[in-house]
């Protein structure tokens, strides 16, 4: 890993280990299922086995009868959520439509809808109750399978509404100019539906401390938005209830929607009146809490003989639920990311009776990406002609979406080291060159973008009369070490040892943040930090007098228990006499940060790019990929470990979405018949070639004063069409339908 | 997860007593199967009889060959020297299975009584003959990518999952067992079945009958071996197709051959005629092809497993190039 020298004497920028790696490697760390309650008791819940229908009957005296049982709520008896009267609960609500009310009526949308929470004193009875439950239907004929009902897609709601929304068909130039151009191809591209599977399954504790005031410890990556949602729905001020996410086990924008289990729980725990805990099986999460959705994506795209593109035309359709319209930025992609005269987008949903999809690590980005960055090979090989020549060649200098200027652009600068480091001169323009033994070998490579997005947060900052600093706010770490980027941007603001601060999340009392999100946390959250740093020195130097009257708050150090100046022998006073003149207490600060203008003058992008080599076998079609470079230009690189962690983690991701994952859906069941990571699979150690990562490291201060741009999504954006792309280099087959397994391979 | 008793007997009879005073109960070794299934509703046991302390946990050499007894651990047959010297392509195809974690638990008696992986098989919602007698068959109309393409039947169509079953096919193995009739010897071949109309009966087993353990005999098939399992990543998944290939070469001739595939059916499925093919002939690929062809006559694809018709003769002739390779 290298990250250009702009960091000395700074700590931002440092390897510095994760403020939390002792605890979680210890399992000090406490996750939403491992908070002790007096009085905890356990829910499970039974789920529809019809896809669409109603439900006529429930027979739950089995259960109720069965020991240790204290309640089984179904919509027969459960008490009325006040919110569900009004429209949607969650708080960014990710589609229009009317999120699922669990126990509301009889009404089955999608197959194993919760339909009974079973409440006992132990898990292991809560679930061999949860069996006992027997429910009737009136089945009513169902429409799960995509491809039959493709045709079927319509234009989001919202695009509908709002001619200026994005979801809007968009052309740039001539409408279908590609079909124009001397060099041309179609292609069709598939992927299937990816399902969340953190390591953490989706978890909540449901405690009504009194009868108005609602404690939760829920897996979720926005604790204030979760806080609003339940406010909303059980009808209470929003100080009354408490969202606890101080760990969390991986989400990948799982926990960005409060999904029916939450709320199964929290009634669970009023009819009881006891704390509920419910943990969902590996099964439900396959059904119940989101998934990145089945896509169709065609593309027509055309260049001059000599590699200039004349046009691209991206369609796509993805699937959603009946009840809600979940869209994503597919198309984006497509739009900004090659100069290209000719650009027409077309967007649709399909809703079938399926639960509701969410965002996965690269919403739409990584789907579009995959067909965006497969077609740009398959023509560069129709052109015979390198495909990162060809990419030069059509590079945009500003956004061809919306003319303005990039606010950073490194792209250029990626391309050349990534083809240094997997060694692009190796690869021959012919596929199927290359090869050992029964092995083909082939290289390939892909682009990943996202935009540069910034949001409003506050934080708390303290100096405590023990002489540390704390900070909080209420966002969340859903895994990439938020915590450890929050103290090294501190330490280098506050000129202050790192462990002598402390970041302090995942908690709804703390001041307003967003959820962890696209990309933008420490853009958003460290921002904030930066300016309420700034802040409390400001204050210090107040209580501090006159000898700190006249200098600049970057010209002061918070050392040995001191404020004072960072230029030698100037004037010290010790933090306890500050506090002293802060009548005894501890000094705080509570400052927001918000993004400019600057959205409105620039356009704001992170780049990723991806390069794989792959060996394909001959006769079994297997495929293994051999090695892997990912670079960023991501702006500033707060942490190069956890940043280059993130990378590696949204690289193997990728090689998942390439080759592995994938649900099947008996359609004549509307049942999924890939329900659990036996039959799902996503890459084990043995598919993860060591990973290459890179940073272009040049910081971006228009998207944020610290000069970063965001890593999360763009990791895994563009991996895939890297891996397709290197199997086509390597065999001259090209697979459009992910994932490619070796059946696939073996009749292509 | 159902109620159930537990017992844990630490001698052979007593096990086989207290099965035989309840026909529902289970032998319970490394549970890394019966656990998932008992879990998931697919199978109720009320009672588990534990054998893990049952004495049938050595590897000896006997008579007719060598004896490994049904406690065993996977990873220690594995890693055993004398499994290693006389049966290295058992130790690979034990190798081969699973993960670490799951070889640590399993016992070679488990391992030959996996049930299918068939999805359908494991969704109490979805029919399954196997499962639910007469409930009807989810995969043949339904998604059937992994099933079967040789001696499957209307009612089922499921595979038989094991790696070292297909090996203990290919070295005729025995299986030792004792039950309420007394000890009995069964070819290996004979334990796994066919589904027929019967598809509930995995095994040949009679009821209240205790695995004690397998023989494997001596046999010249101790260099050129090769466990060729193809499938859909690098490891901790169950084959599409596995060939289990052993030569005996005299210079480049063929002097014997064995052969058995996994993934293909209900049962480990040895090529008896693709063996016999290929002695006397020289180790090409070849002579390996026409072995490959022989040994796919007969079979028939489903909706979407078709490719099996292309992968299972291609494993065929890698598995045979490899152990033509190996020293």
């Amino acid at each position: 890993m290298s990250n250009t020298a702009l960091f000395q004497d700074k700590v931002v920028g440092d390897r510095m280990n994760r403020v939390d790696g002792r605890l979680k490697v210890t399992g000090a760390a406490q996750y939403s299922a491992e908070y002790q309650l007096p009085g905890l008791v356990h829910g499970a819940l039974v789920g529809s086995t019809i896809a669409k229908g109603r439900i006529t009957g429930i027979d739950t005296k089995a259960a109720e009868r069965a020991p240790g049982v204290l309640a089984v709520i179904t919509h027969l008896n459960s008490p009325k959520v006040p919110g569900f009267a009004a429209k949607s609960n969650p708080d960014e609500p990710p589609a229009i439509g009317q999120p699922l009310r669990v126990f509301y009526d009889e009404r089955i949308y999608f197959n194993d809808q919760p339909i009974a929470l079973v409440v006992a004193d132990t898990l292991e009875r809560a679930r061999y109750a949860a069996r006992l439950v027997k429910a009737t239907y009136a089945p009513e004929e169902h429409r799960t399978n995509f491809e039959a009902n493709k045709e079927r897609g319509v234009l989001p709601t919202q695009a509908k509404r709002n001619p200026k929304s994005p979801q809007n068909d968009k052309d740039r130039g001539q409408k279908d100019g590609y079909q124009t151009a001397p060099v041309k191809l179609e292609a069709e591209y598939r992927h299937p539906s990816e399902m969340h599977n953190p390591m953490e399954l989706q978890s909540i504790i449901a405690h009504w401390e009194a009868p108005d005031r609602l404690t939760v410890y829920d897996k979720v990556q926005a604790v204030k938005g979760t806080q609003r949602a339940f406010a909303k729905d059980w009808n209470l001020p929003e100080d009354n209830v408490k969202v606890v996410a101080t760990f969390v086990g991986g989400a990948f924008g799982n926990g960005l929607h409060n999904w029916p289990h939450e709320t199964a729980a929290i009634i669970g725990a009023k009819v009881t009146g006891k704390p509920v805990k419910l943990v969902l099986t590996r099964e439900q999460m396959f059904t119940m809490v989101g998934y990145r959705p089945y896509t169709w994506q065609r593309i027509g795209i055309g260049a001059t003989r000599d590699g200039k593109l004349v046009g691209i035309t991206h369609e796509s359709v993805g699937q959603t639920s009946s009840y809600e319209e979940f869209t994503e930025s597919t198309l984006q992609q497509t739009r900004m990311m090659y100069a290209c005269p000719n650009v027409s987008t077309r967007y649709r949903i399909l809703g079938l009776d399926i639960s509701t999809p969410i965002w996965m690590r690269g919403p739409g980005e990584a789907t579009g990406a995959f067909a965006l960055e497969s077609a740009l090979d398959e023509l560069a090989h129709l052109l015979n002609m390198d495909p990162i020549e060809l990419r030069l060649r059509n590079y945009a200098d500003t956004d061809p979406d919306n003319g303005k200027p990039w606010s950073t652009k490194y792209l250029k600068e990626l391309y050349q080291m990534g083809a240094e480091r997997i060694g692009w001169s190796r690869r021959q323009l012919k596929p199927g060159s290359l090869r050992e033994g029964d092995w083909l070998i082939g290289y390939g490579m892909g682009v990943g973008t996202f935009g540069a997005n910034r949001g409003a947060a506050k934080v708390r900052a303290v100096l405590r009369q023990d002489g540390t600093v704390l900070l909080q706010s209420a966002t969340t770490d859903i895994g990439p070490g938020t915590g450890t980027a929050m103290v090294q941007i501190a330490a280098d603001a506050l000129d202050m040892p790192t462990d002598q601060i402390r970041f302090e999340l995942g908690n709804s009392t703390f001041p307003n943040a967003p959820s962890q999100g696209g990309s933008a946390t420490v853009n958003t959250v460290g921002s904030a930090v930066l300016a309420a740093c700034i802040d409390l020195k400001k204050k210090l130097q107040q209580l501090g007098g006159a000898s700190f009257a006249n200098v600049q708050p970057e010209q002061l150090t918070l050392t040995n228990g001191q404020l004072g100046l960072k230029a030698n022998g100037g004037p010290r006073t010790a933090f306890a006499d500050l506090c002293k003149a802060n009548n005894g207490q501890d000094i705080e600060v509570t400052t927001e940060a918000k993004p400019g203008n600057e959205r409105q003058q620039y356009s704001m992008y992170s780049f990723s790019i991806h390069f794989a080599e792959v060996r394909v076998h001959a006769l079994t079609g297997e495929v293994r990929v051999t090695r892997l470079v990912s670079g960023a230009d991501a702006g500033t690189i707060v942490n190069l470990k956890t940043a280059g962690s993130q990378m590696i983690g949204g690289a193997i991701g990728g090689i998942g979405m390439a080759l592995h994952e994938g649900a099947v859906m008996d359609d004549r069941f509307g049942r999924y018949v890939t329900k659990d990571l036996a039959d799902y699979h996503v890459p084990v150690h043995a598919d993860a070639p060591p990973v290459e990562v890179f940073f272009v490291g040049k910081p971006d201060t228009i998207v944020d004063p610290l000069g970063t741009k965001g890593i999360g999504e763009i990791a895994i954006i563009g991996v895939a069409p890297a891996i397709t792309n290197a199997i086509f280099n390597a065999t001259g087959k090209r697979i459009r339908e992910l994932p490619v397994t070796p059946d696939k391979v073996l009749l292509a | 997860m159902n109620q159930f008793q537990y017992v844990r007997p630490t001698k052979t009879k007593a096990a086989i007593e207290a099965l035989a005073k309840d026909a529902n109960a289970q032998f319970i070794a490394g549970g890394t199967n019966l656990l998932d299934l008992m879990k998931r509703g697919v199978m109720t046991p009320p009672r588990l009889i534990d054998i893990n302390r049952l004495p049938l946990d050595k590897i000896e050499k006997a008579e007719a060959g060598l004896r490994i007894g049904a406690l065993v651990l996977n990873s220690t047959v594995a890693e055993d020297k004398l499994v290693r010297e006389r049966h290295p392509l058992l130790a690979q195809a034990l190798a081969a299975g699973a993960s670490a974690q799951l070889r640590n638990m399993a016992t070679v008696g488990g391992n030959m009584l996996q049930r299918t992986r068939c999805s359908y098989f494991y969704d109490t919602a979805m029919p399954c003959n196997k499962r639910e007698p007469g409930s009807g068959c989810g995969a043949l109309e339904g998604h059937n990518r992994m099933h079967a393409i040789f001696g499957f039947s209307d009612k089922c169509i499921a595979v038989h999952p094991s790696d070292m079953s297909v090996v203990l096919v290919a070295l005729d193995a025995a299986v030792l067992l004792s039950g309420p009739k007394g000890e009995r010897r069964l070819a290996f071949s004979d334990l796994h079945r066919l589904p027929g109309d019967t598809p509930q009966r995995d095994t040949n087993l009679e009821p209240g009958e205790l695995i004690l353990g397998v023989e494997i005999p001596d046999s010249p098939f101790t260099r050129h071996v090769h466990y060729l399992k193809v499938r859909e990543r690098a490891s901790y998944a169950f084959a599409l197709v596995s060939v289990a290939a052993a030569l005996s070469l005299d210079g480049n001739t063929i002097k014997d051959a064995r052969l058995a595939m996994g993934g293909v059916a209900h049962k480990p499925w040895r090529l008896s005629a693709a063996e016999k093919s290929l002695i006397g002939k020289p180790a090409t690929e070849a002579t390996f092809r026409q072995a490959a062809e022989l040994a796919m006559q007969g079979a028939k694809a489903f909706k979407h497993n078709a490719y099996k018709l292309q992968l299972a003769p291609n494993t065929i002739v890698q598995a045979l190039k490899n152990a033509a390779a190996s020293a």
